[in-house]
């Protein structure tokens, strides 16, 4: 009880302060105390992926993160991907694409090309597979999942010429 | 009812491809699976695990861990009722032993694995009781472990059970040795076979016990109330064989417990068999809490249900014209633990897609210190053609023949004889050969050093056997489904496609969920490509007897016999009155005048041991100098009957190939000589990552399967079978070894290329 | 996890008092990617983490014609994103971008690569082909170990008991010199080090001769081992097959592997001769002006 921290922290844009034990990671900080549990414990020790946020632009796995290293921090979970229902092009482009199969590693997926797509804007399917190796997809084969990125790519790219 | 002959049918609904409703709140995070749930009140449970492969327990003192603050229950095997040998069957599928799944789900006297779960733990956070745990002292004599199937075969032996019961997944094996049970299959003459053969080749091949390997571990809920039911929300792929398994445990009537099936994150046939919920279910009843335990990764590697390591000794003969003759093939596959491994369903993936006159298959399940072996995605299939498929090629070389002349040789067609004893069902066979040779992947050049093309194929046998299907009409034209068979990837989808086909309506007024066991009737656990295919054609037939209500309250409305109304694409019509007509949606507003709404629930079982084809072509590149292979460029034909949705199929297809992959390259459980699994972690049990595939081409055929309505047949697991095997065939076809150990890790490639060099060497030498 | 206590001090005095009054038991916390997940797995039982990475001087990333400063909590995607090192330490950059995948690189340190000395750690080859020194403060002095000194065995360091990893130096390297760190895995990335060599070469001013050469192997020993007479070997040679094929013998040679659930002896072995040649020929490539 002693050692709990209190922390503060900005999470899909929204200020939340929460009190966590040292040893509970930014995983289980999310899941059990902010009932966020979009973003999913697949292995537990930085080995799949299944966890990934976006911890002040740096994709990380939350597994690895304790939740008091979270003090200060922006944080973007797959929660905050939709803006109301309108869907984020990546979510929208696994639906429509069949990016997905049973849904485990999708919020860590879809985190970790979003991190990808933040920093480059039209990767080729080399790249999309280099930044997404720290992920594991055991359903989809990975075939349709990277044409997703890439048609999600093109949307956004198509959407920002066409606001310019 | 709108179906007129498979083959020549024009679908409305099947072969588009809707979005599936439940992929929203996937995509959106929102979607529950096991651990997203949480109950007001809800504690935590940990398991103890056995260090040892193989020990008796002298001794537990779970006093400290009682005492800890924050633990609220410790159960022990000692908790549980004493089960002994008790065999329940499961119909077509098989024997289960009921004895040996609690013990395994909670040791009694002795722990068999490394892991073997020994006690339980449950406190206000999963912190303490994993503290907890580490509490509890357990005095243990240690026993010789037996790590691998001949080692558990051979006359010193030590002995794992000193009374066991074969159990095979689906045929009788009979008791053989102290630790393994014997199946036999076969036809002919073999002696007789042999001496016709121009060619013979005998062969050896190993491979290593491997896992799904599914992202979600295991989690599940159980809350023990006071009137002694039991409810459970979980993953899991037979809600009803676990409510059946979990009531026998703990001698409770079936009728206690409910279960309530969640999202899935990744199963394969692993969730099949319950492992959590007796200590679960015992944690909450002492606490009075309900109870959630979740696996960490290790234990999900070293404790649930992986797939046989195999030994594997295959002798083959052919004439010179590239018939086979004969075929002697001993297979001995890991059971694990407790009896029961995918033995019989290896066996007949071996070769029943040749006609092979003279064929002797000795199959053994072998007992040995490691966890049970359960069912992976077409069950000890890519074990056994990893051998076959490589004598194939070999034969093929050796008479010169290309690769698809010498198989269409041999081809199995529809309705000969198996070696399980019965005839194949109707599949196109040569279609699926001039598919493979007709396409540009077959001759396209290979333009680098130490490339190479392998193909491999395979036919396996989807079940059928009992599903429930329940439809539901409502004033408003909405439709739900409701079926037993929990959704691993989207089978929701295919069953409201399915639906909508059959009662001529559009898909979006179809609403499919996965019901409990309280809900729906029983259905086989979403396993053995039955789903979309048995399920289905559940639903066809419940949709046929929903129009056929439809049409009395048509027929009602209309004042006329039932017999004079028909029905077609939504439109219902009077067959002495072709300007009378109804809609669909203008019935179904007359739903509650003419009686309410309509609900027809059946229970039904389609045939089984339908085929599917599989041919896998792939090329590789191999670095010599470090064995690393790569691969280049895959293409998987597959025979699906009727495609229901073409992306989900192509999906199967891609996800299976690359679990192929992943055990035919780099997947494989590494024990120390003590019985310990030494890669408990994702780091060192290999699986494919986005770097280690290309994008797979799929090529989808639809030779019709007469079982189901539409031609649907089973497809989940069919491309998991030939990859390694072609992968095999590639390497040699790059740098001319054969390699005979799954998986083909790069150190192996390299003793193999080595051990070449060194032997051409020898040659060169003998010769000067 | 067992239950500990946690603090984030923003200046190194505020972090050595800390270590010093737990005596031994606290650990510092940078990247976490080891160090969490050996909590949890009961490796490490520390009561206290100290969390270096507002501590000012572990965090700063420093070049000038002197070299390279890597504080020791500096993360591996910074590094390798920075063009400044990937174009006059592309050897580190090699290094950087190889150790898990972009989650991991986003958090894991250089500085804790180094301190956790797992013998097949990727970024310690390549810290002692450049001649790096690592910069150790503690309460009562500050001392430089070359790196090539710095693991004792697997999982120890020289580091005592209230010693702190503030930086690595890496000197400048001169003209026409080059490196490269490669290692061999079963798949294509996440997977630990079957076997790792890196090299640093200097040529003469027409790019044909080797002046000087420096290679280190990993995962083949308890330690990252530097092979000085492979290196040595080089010195005064042509630049040719023959050359390297030979360096690259003697540092399979220096070898020490084992057999284990990550590969074999032999394979090992085959594996640095493999590594250290095709490491010398981009090194050289590198010192030549290419781009790989």
């Amino acid at each position: 009880m002693s050692r709990r921290k209190h922390v503060t922290a900005t999470i899909n844009g929204e200020s939340i302060e929460f009190l966590c034990e040292p040893r509970q990671s930014l995983l289980e900080v999310l899941r059990d105390l902010l009932h966020l549990t979009g973003t999913k414990e697949g292995c537990n020790d930085g080995n799949c992926g299944a966890c990934s946020v976006i911890m002040n632009g740096i994709l990380v796995d939350s597994c690895c993160v304790l939740g008091v290293e979270a003090e200060g921090s922006e944080i973007e979970t797959v929660e905050g991907l939709a803006k109301g229902d309108k869907l984020h092009p990546l979510q929208k482009a696994f639906l429509e694409h069949t990016g997905l199969q049973c849904g485990i590693c999708t919020p860590g997926f879809l985190m970790a090309a979003k991190a990808l797509l933040d920093k480059y804007p039209r990767p080729d399917e080399m790249q999309i597979r280099h930044w997404l190796a720290g992920n594991l997809c055991r359903c989809t084969g990975y075939d349709k999942l990277i044409r997703c990125v890439t048609i999600a790519a093109d949307s956004m790219t198509e959407a920002q010429h066409e606001q310019s | 009812m709108n179906n007129p002959e498979p083959a020549a049918r024009e679908f409305r609904v099947l072969g588009t491809r809707p979005v599936r409703p439940d992929g929203f709140d996937k995509v959106l995070g929102r979607a529950l699976f096991p651990d997203d749930f949480y109950l007001p009140n809800m504690i935590h449970g940990r398991f103890l695990r056995s260090p040892h492969a193989h020990a008796r327990i002298k001794a537990i003192d779970t006093s400290a861990a009682e005492t800890l603050p924050g633990v609220r229950a410790v159960v022990t095997g000692a908790d549980f009722p004493h089960i002994d040998n008790v065999m329940v069957s499961k119909g077509t599928a098989g024997m289960v032993n009921i004895g040996d799944i609690a013990a395994n789900c909670i040791a009694r006297d002795k722990v068999l694995y490394d892991g073997h779960a020994v006690a339980g733990v449950a406190a206000d956070n999963p912190h303490i009781a994993e503290e907890a745990v580490n509490l509890i002292r357990v005095e243990y004599e240690l026993l010789p472990p037996v790590m691998d199937v001949r080692g558990a075969m051979a006359a010193d032996a030590p002995v794992i059970h000193e009374d066991s019961l074969p159990g095979a997944f689906i045929a009788l094996t009979k008791k053989y040795l102290p630790n393994a049970s014997r199946l036999q299959l076969g036809s002919g003459d073999l002696e007789k076979g042999f001496a016709e053969a121009d060619v013979i080749l005998e062969r050896e091949f190993t491979s290593s016990t491997i896992h799904q390997g599914y992202i979600e571990s295991h989690v599940t809920t159980v809350n023990w109330d006071a009137s002694d039911h039991i409810t459970v929300w979980t993953a899991t792929q037979g809600p009803f064989n676990l409510r059946y398994h979990l009531a026998e445990v703990l001698l409770l009537p079936v009728a206690n417990i409910s279960v309530v099936p969640m999202e899935i994150g990744g199963a394969f046939g692993g969730k099949e068999r319950m492992y959590l919920e007796p200590v679960a279910a015992m944690l909450s009843k002492k606490s009075g809490r309900p109870v959630k335990v979740a696996l960490r990764r290790d234990e999900v590697l070293r404790a649930t249900g992986p797939s046989s390591g195999t030994y594997v000794k295959v002798k083959m003969g052919a004439r010179k014209d590239g018939t086979l003759v004969a075929a002697d093939l001993h297979l001995a596959y890991e059971a694990g633990a407790y009896p029961g491994g995918p033995i019989f369903l290896g066996a007949i993936a071996s070769t029943s897609r040749y006609n092979i006159p003279n064929i002797q298959i000795n199959g053994f399940d072998v007992i040995v210190n490691k966890p049970t072996m359960r069912p992976y995605r077409a069950p000890g299939a890519a074990q056994s053609v990893f051998a076959v498929e490589q004598i194939i090629d070999e034969l093929a070389h050796e008479l010169n023949m290309d690769l698809i002349d010498f198989r269409m040789k041999n081809l199995t067609k529809s309705g000969d004889l198996l070696v399980a004893g019965f005839p194949c069902l109707p599949i196109d066979t040569v279609a699926m050969m001039e598919a493979v040779k007709a396409h540009p992947h077959y001759s396209a050049p290979l333009t680098g050093k130490n490339q190479g093309r392998g193909l491999a194929y395979t036919m396996w046998f989807g079940l059928g056997e009992a599903s429930s299907a329940q439809i539901s009409v409502n004033p408003d034209g909405s439709v739900q489904v409701l079926t037993g068979s929990p959704d691993l990837s989207g089978t929701r989808m295919t069953f409201a496609m399915q639906a909508a086909e059959a009662l001529g309506i559009d898909v979006e007024h179809v609403t499919a969920s996965v019901g409990g066991t309280e809900a729906i009737g029983f259905a086989l656990p979403t396993v053995g490509s039955r789903t979309t295919y048995a399920t289905g054609a559940v639903i066809c037939e419940v949709a046929q007897e929903v129009l056929k209500q439809m049409s009395a309250r048509v027929a009602l409305l209309w004042e006329t016999a039932p017999e004079l109304v028909t029905v077609n694409n939504g439109v219902f019509r009077n067959k002495e009155d072709p300007d009378l007509s109804m809609s669909y949606s203008e019935m179904c507003e007359k739903l509650f005048e003419t009686g309410g709404p309509i609900t027809v629930h059946m229970t039904r079982s389609p045939q089984s041991f339908i085929p599917g084809i599989a041919v896998h072509l792939v090329d590789v590149e191999v670095d010599p100098e470090t064995g690393k292979v790569d691969i280049l460029r895959y293409t998987a034909f597959q025979d699906v009957g009727k495609a229901v949705h073409p992306d989900y199929v192509a999906g199967q297809m891609q996800g299976a190939t690359v679990q192929g992959i992943g055990m035919a390259l780099n997947e494989g459980y590494f024990y120390d000589a003590e019985g310990h699994l030494k890669n408990t972690s994702l780091l060192d049990y290999r699986m494919p990552t986005t770097l280690d595939v290309p994008m797979i081409e799929t090529v989808i055929l639809e030779s019709p399967n007469p079982s189901h309505p539409f031609g649907v047949r089973g497809c989940g697991e069919h491309s998991i079978i030939p990859p390694a095997a072609a992968i095999a065939n590639a390497i040699h076809d790059a740098v001319g070894v054969r390699m005979n150990s799954m998986p083909m890790a790069p150190h192996k490639v390299c003793a193999a290329i080595k051990a070449k060099q060194t032997a051409s060497n020898r040659r060169l030498r003998g010769q000067t | 996890m067992h239950d500990f206590d946690y603090c984030a001090p923003t200046s190194l005095q505020e972090a050595m008092d800390a270590m010093a009054a737990r005596q031994g038991s606290a650990s510092l916390l940078a990247g976490g990617t080891d160090l969490i997940v050996m909590m949890r797995a009961r490796r490490k039982r520390p009561d206290l983490l100290i969390d270096v990475k507002k501590i000012p001087e572990l965090s700063q990333l420093h070049i000038d014609e002197a070299g390279l400063t890597i504080g020791a909590s500096v993360n591996c995607r910074t590094v390798f994103e920075n063009e400044q090192i990937a174009e006059r330490y592309p050897g580190l950059t090699d290094s950087a971008r190889l150790i898990g995948g972009i989650q991991i690189q986003g958090r894991a340190s250089i500085g804790g690569n180094l301190c956790n000395a797992a013998p097949s750690a990727d970024t310690i080859p390549t810290l002692i082909a450049y001649g790096a020194v690592a910069n150790v403060a503690s309460r009562n002095a500050a001392r430089q170990v070359p790196v090539a000194e710095f693991c004792l065995a697997p999982g120890k360091t020289v580091l005592e008991q209230n010693d702190i990893l503030v930086n690595i130096f890496v000197p400048a390297p001169p003209a026409r010199s080059g490196s490269r760190f490669l290692r061999f895995i079963p798949r294509n990335e996440m997977d630990i080090a079957v076997a790792n060599a890196a090299a640093f070469v200097e040529l003469d001013e027409a790019g044909q001769t080797f002046r000087s050469a420096r290679i280190a192997i990993g995962a083949v020993a308890p330690t990252p081992l530097f092979v000085a007479e492979a290196g040595a070997a080089l010195a005064g040679k042509p630049v040719n097959d023959e050359s390297i094929l030979a360096a690259a013998r003697i540092a399979r040679n220096a070898a020490r592997p084992i057999d284990d659930m990550r590969g074999t002896v032999e394979h090992r072995l085959q594996l640095i001769e493999t590594l250290s040649k095709r490491a010398l020929v981009d090194a050289v490539r590198r010192a030549r002006g290419e781009a790989i």
